[in-house]
Parts: structure tokens; sequence; C-alpha cells
């Protein structure tokens, strides 16, 4: 792991996975969204309005992921000091919050159909719109952290950790609560969806968590291209006054 | 299932935002790396 600790070579693989992972994604989370919009076929209880299922779940995995994925590197952060690990976790918040507030629009649009309202303050519906909150709330934080504090995220590193107790409320709150919401229908090694949709959203996840890799990337080139260019800027300064 | 009520227009519209949100967000996060790396570089010809 820390083998990656040096921004040299981290940049190095970022460079060279980028754009392949970008293409891998937009290839099979196509695939999934046409499949989704013209062969596969209508539920017998949900009608048309099943097709929903290849935006909206994976949406809610990478939401709920995202935040994980932000814990992780904030645990890695705080006990290893990993230097690139607060600049992950920087990196996520934002299409973290984005899939969030997309499967919570996508889930209302299914909402409406499915259920005849847009919206219930149900347990997994109002845990989900908190991780949205909480994920508005980290970008917030870890700009000001950023901003004030010379590149410090301790505190938003903390906020990361505590965050996460959120995501196994939403996991759980179909079972915890009653719920217009189904519960869950695929678990580990078993699923009850037809064929038809559980291969589809499976390559739909696959090519939308690629996306959401590449974005990350993305993202974190940019953040150390700001870190290193502010750092040559306040050195010259300094150069300068000395002079 | 509500009898009488179309569903495509809610399936079209969450297509629609899920390609159009994330093609923007890639886009967005691409062209924010492309400014910090052109001010970087700029950094470094100083």
């Amino acid at each position: 792991m820390h083998g990656f600790a040096n921004p040299a070579r981290f940049l190095r693989l970022a460079r060279q996975l980028t754009v392949p992972l970008l293409l891998a994604g937009v290839v099979l989370a196509g695939a999934s969204l046409v499949w989704g919009l013209l062969g596969a076929p209508a539920e017998r209880l949900q009608g048309d309005s099943v097709r929903i299922l290849f935006v909206h779940v994976p949406a809610a995995w990478l939401g709920m992921g995202g935040w994980s994925a932000i814990a992780i590197a904030s645990l890695t952060e705080l006990v290893w000091r990993h230097p690139l690990a607060g600049i992950a976790a920087r990196a996520i918040a934002l299409p973290g919050a984005f899939f969030s507030a997309l499967c919570l629009v996508t889930g209302s649009l299914w909402g409406r159909p499915a259920w005849g309202t847009w919206w219930v303050w149900d347990g997994r519906l109002t845990s989900m719109l908190v991780l949205l909150f909480l994920y508005l709330s980290y970008i917030a934080l870890s700009d000001a952290a950023n901003r004030d504090g010379d590149g410090q995220s301790r505190i938003p590193a903390i906020f990361g950790l505590v965050g996460a107790v959120n995501i196994p409320v939403i996991h759980y709150s179909v079972l915890w609560w009653n719920s217009l919401h189904q519960p869950p229908s695929i678990t580990a090694g078993k699923s009850e969806m037809a064929p038809e949709f559980l291969w589809g959203l499976l390559a739909g996840s696959a090519g939308f968590s690629l996306i959401f890799g590449a974005v990350v990337l993305i993202r974190m080139r940019a953040i150390l291209a700001d870190q290193q260019a502010e750092a040559r800027l306040r050195r010259r300064a300094m150069e300068a006054i000395d002079a | 299932m509500r009898e009488g009520l179309d569903h495509w227009p809610f399936i079209w519209a969450a297509y629609v935002l899920g390609i159009g949100g994330t093609a923007a967000m890639v886009l967005w996060a691409w062209l924010g790396m492309v400014r910090a790396e052109s001010r970087r570089d700029r950094s470094r010809e100083r």
C-alpha cells in the first residue's frame, strides 16, 4: 500500500489507467442501459417502470460504496498516515454525492408509477437522503480544511469514519422498519432476480463502478496537480521574500 | 402498479438524468484536471 505513497509513482499509474477505465465503463454501462430500455421484458407487477432499475440500483450501490471507500481511506489516513488517502477520500466525495442524488431522484421517478407516490419518509429513503447530506457536509468540510489548514484533513477523516454508521442503517432499514421499498433482491451468493434483469444489472453496476473509479483518478490527479502548483508558488514567494 | 399511468415518461427521465448527469460529471472532472495540470506545468516553467 505504501508503494503508492509516492505521488509521482501514483500519477504514472493513474495516467495509464484513467482512459481505459473510463472507456470500459462507458461500454459496459451503455450496454446495460440499452438492454434495460430495449431488451429487458416488462415485469409482471411493476410493468415497464422496472427498467429504471438499471439506473437506480447501480447509483444506490455506488452512493453507499463511495462512503464505505471514504471511511476506509479515512481510517488509512488516521492510522497509517498514508499521504494519498486523504486525497482519495476528497476525490471520492463528489461522484459519491452525485450517485446518491441520482439514486434518490430515480427512486422517486420509479416510486410514482410503482407505489403511487414520489416520496415517503420511511427508513430507506430517509437514510439515503441523510447519506446525501453527509456527502455535502464532507465536501464542505474537506474544502475548508484544505483551504485553511494547509492540507490538514484529520477532521474530515474523523467525519468520514463516523458517517459510516449510516451505511448499515441504509442496508438494514428495509428489514428493521416497515417500508414501501422492497427488501434486498441480491444478497451474498443468492439472488431472487430473474436472469434477464440480473446480468444486465451486474454489467451496469460494473460499468458505472469503472466510470466512478476513473472519475476518482481524474479528481486525484487534479488535486495533486493543484497541490504541486501551490507548493511551487509558495516556495517561489518565500525565495522572493528571502532575497 | 397504478393502472392507466404511462411509465415511459418516468423511464426516459431516469435514463436522461443518469446518462446526462454521469457525462456532465465526467466532463467537469476532466476539464478540472486539465486546468489543474496546465496550471502546475505553467508554475514549473516560471
